[in-house]
């Protein structure tokens, strides 16, 4: 029979506990706390004074239509940025977990991306696809106007998309390429001797091996997409051209800091805490299923 | 309760720095100074301050960049609520409104007087001194670094089409812009349309023209103020901007795409482009080698009877719940920042004009305006003083009019891209203003501007 250390008292369990209890009050549910009141008030930007006005300001926000283009843009922006970074980190890892030549060298570039700071990034990203300056120049002058983020919105989310993937890679690379090393070599070279080609190998052994590490990336980088897109967006975009890519996070800045909106602003992030956490709910639940645990 | 709660708060903090002042008099009182400069701009803040405090050893200001405009006002009201808001803040232009209503400053009028100061507010201005002064006349902030728009054109690009002058009309501009492009300009006029640019395209271009903004003279008279720039003569304005767009005449020129629009004239890649007077230092010192170039006040339409401009810039707000002695130092302060001979500093090491009349003679009078680099500037004061300011001409006072110049940004975005046409893109404008201005007046029920 195994025997386990027990405390008899559940308080004991409580004390370790409060350390970490405190903290989560005190920088997750207060400032959410606070954020469901001003958000169900009008506040006045310098502390003079608020009203109740129950859920007009949710009313007023679903009601309008730049909101629901925000959040179309977002969802648009999460779903493709994600695919994108997940598939080349999967690659890219996959690749330098065989030992290819110079496997060693990329182990460590592949992650610097992502220790890149996100407004230095989209300075660099926004020189490099600039129309008139940068490496988009030359396509531009092969096919005049065909690269327009200026004007063109489609153009404009496919330059914070391709920022956002590419720091991405560098995190998701980690991840994946720490869960490849960890599936047990026998269990390849056994499928070799068996005459398994690479794709083969991959697809029937290290693929449903790495499952519970694709679920858990999948995971963050959906609700960081809708998150860590800010640094990004405000230095490239500014949210334009005509609110092509104005995201979620991006518009409860500008409308709670440059527009003075708190209570708004509150409303929207309420919003977007609900649109995560039920996106987080149904990938918990539909996906899960499909991910095999060792 | 928090009002007496602040009331003791302030009689301690007067009490302990009286306290404090008294047995070592020669510690000065400091004060905070908050501004919204950066860069260059910070550098010559950073001096003046310096200028300010050997000047005299009652006080002593302690400058603090905050960024930008935007960051300033929202840390100062962050520092407000957490009850350590600096004495004296420089708020943005358009963020008069906000600031009007909040019940967080000290009446710089009242601030002078009380601490005998005399100011001759006759002397600022009046397209300045009406900008930030409440509708009775009483000027609650001190007009700091001003600013505004005049047309920038290269003098060799003209030439070759025959001019040796600047266009004068819109009707003109149109012509020219066409022979330049007939003769090989690629790039003839810049512009851009972000937010930003609502400042010359459609806040200037109205105040010129005596369209109104809003109704309500602009806000002054009202938080009940509604846009209408769907109906004024902007709307002919954006429709011939486009036209030329369209028609390869004006080009769109911003950071976002390689090279905004001051970069694109000093570098003799556009020949036209229309921003604020505080970018002529900028020209001058970056441009082509040789190029001639010049400035003018902005055009307008034919048979216009031509109004002031509107300022830009900002002022110098000073806060509640500071002790006295640091409103004494802040008055000092507000009256160092006043003197011609720091207006003069100010403008030689900035591209800001002077805002008052004996600042501006003052200038002249040492032959500022005479020499290479800084000649042309005075353009930018013939257009603030082109008129006796009139109800409209005086400023805006619209509410959380930053988000009003981003749905600018957005709409004309949409125009310019073909998604809407421009009547339907000015209508979209108003109707999503109108909600932000709706909004605000719910903010603050039954509050009136002062």
């Amino acid at each position: 029979m195994e025997k386990r250390v027990t405390f008899g008292k559940w308080t004991i369990g409580i004390l370790f506990a409060v350390p970490q209890l405190l903290l989560i009050f005190t920088f997750f549910y207060w400032p959410a706390g606070q954020a469901v009141y001003w958000s169900l008030t009008l506040q006045q930007p310098w502390g003079g004074g608020n009203i109740w006005v129950g859920l007009d300001n949710f009313r007023s926000i679903l009601s309008n239509a730049d909101y629901w283009n925000s959040i179309t843009a977002s969802l648009v922006f999460a779903g493709i940025s994600t695919g994108l970074a997940m598939f080349i980190a999967l690659v890219l890892a996959a690749l330098t977990d065989r030992q290819l030549a110079g496997s060693r060298l990329y182990r460590v570039v592949l992650i610097w991306p992502y220790g890149i700071a996100a407004p230095a990034l989209a300075m660099a990203f926004r020189f490099i696809l600039a129309p008139e300056a940068g490496f988009m120049a030359v396509v531009n002058q092969v096919w005049p106007g065909f690269w327009d983020p200026g004007l063109d919105g489609a153009d404009a989310m496919a330059s914070i998309i391709v920022a956002f993937s590419w720091k991405y890679v560098g995190y998701n690379f980690i991840f994946f390429l720490a869960a490849f090393q960890a599936i047990p070599r026998s269990l390849i070279e056994a499928a070799a001797m068996d005459g398994s080609g690479v794709i083969r190998r991959f697809w029937d052994i290290q693929f449903p091996l790495i499952t519970p590490t694709i679920f858990f990336l999948l995971v963050i980088n959906i609700t960081e997409s809708f998150q860590d897109s800010f640094g990004i967006v405000d230095i490239m975009t500014a949210g334009g051209p005509a609110n092509a890519t104005n995201l979620m996070v991006y518009k409860i800045y500008s409308d709670g800091f440059k527009g003075l909106d708190y209570s708004g602003a509150a409303a929207q992030s309420i919003i977007l805490m609900l649109l995560i956490i039920v996106l987080t709910i149904f990938q918990f639940r539909f996906i899960e299923r499909r991910v095999h645990y060792r | 309760m928090t009002m007496i709660k602040r009331g003791f708060a302030a009689l301690a903090a007067g009490a302990l720095s009286t306290a404090l002042a008294m047995p070592a008099s020669a510690e000065p009182v400091k004060f905070d100074f908050w501004f919204g400069l950066s860069g260059d701009l910070a550098r010559v803040v950073d001096t003046l301050c310096k200028n300010f405090n050997a000047s005299q050893k009652d006080y002593e200001v302690v400058c603090t960049s905050q960024g930008n405009y935007d960051a300033t006002l929202q840390n100062t009201i962050a520092a407000f609520r957490a009850g350590k808001q600096p004495a004296v803040v420089q708020v943005y232009d358009v963020g008069t409104a906000t600031m009007m209503l909040s019940g967080a400053y000290k009446p710089a009028d009242k601030l002078m007087e009380e601490n005998g100061y005399k100011i001759d507010y006759a002397d600022y201005f009046p397209g300045i001194a009406r900008y930030y002064a409440t509708s009775k006349g009483e000027m609650l902030s001190f007009p700091f670094n001003s600013s505004t728009p005049l047309m920038y054109w290269n003098k060799d690009a003209f030439a070759k089409i025959g001019k040796t002058e600047a266009p004068k009309t819109w009707e003109d501009v149109g012509a020219d812009l066409k022979a330049l492009k007939e003769a090989g300009y690629e790039c003839p006029m810049a512009i851009n349309i972000s937010a930003n640019e609502s400042w010359q395209l459609m806040e200037q271009f109205s105040a010129l023209h005596n369209q109104p903004i809003a109704t309500k003279n602009n806000g002054y008279d009202g938080l009940d103020a509604r846009l209408e720039v769907n109906k004024t003569k902007f709307v002919q304005y954006v429709t011939d901007l486009k036209k030329w767009y369209d028609a390869g005449l004006i080009k769109i020129k911003s950071k976002d795409l390689g090279q905004d629009m001051v970069q694109a004239f000093a570098s003799g890649t556009c020949q036209v482009i229309l921003t604020s007077v505080g970018d002529h230092g900028t020209v001058g010192r970056t441009q082509k080698e040789g190029m001639k170039w010049d400035v003018a006040e902005l055009p307008v339409y034919a048979g216009t009877e031509r109004k002031n401009s509107l300022v830009g810039g900002a002022s110098l707000w000073v806060l509640s719940g500071k002790s006295d002695a640091e409103y004494k130092g802040a008055a000092a302060f507000l009256n160092f920042i006043h003197d011609p001979k720091t207006a003069l500093f100010w403008s030689t090491n900035t591209g800001y004009i002077p805002v008052t009349k004996s600042g501006f003679d003052y200038m002249k009078g040492q032959g500022f305006y005479d020499k290479a680099p800084y000649k042309g500037r005075e353009v930018a004061i013939a257009s603030l003083t082109a008129s006796e300011p009139t109800e409209i001409t005086r400023g805006i006072r619209l509410g959380n009019f930053t988000q009003i110049r981003a749905e600018f940004g957005t709409q004309m975005q949409a125009i310019f891209a073909n998604k809407v046409s421009v009547q339907e893109g000015l209508d979209t404008l108003v109707k999503n203003g109108d909600a932000i201005l709706d909004r605000f007046q719910q903010t603050y029920p039954g509050k009136t501007l002062p």
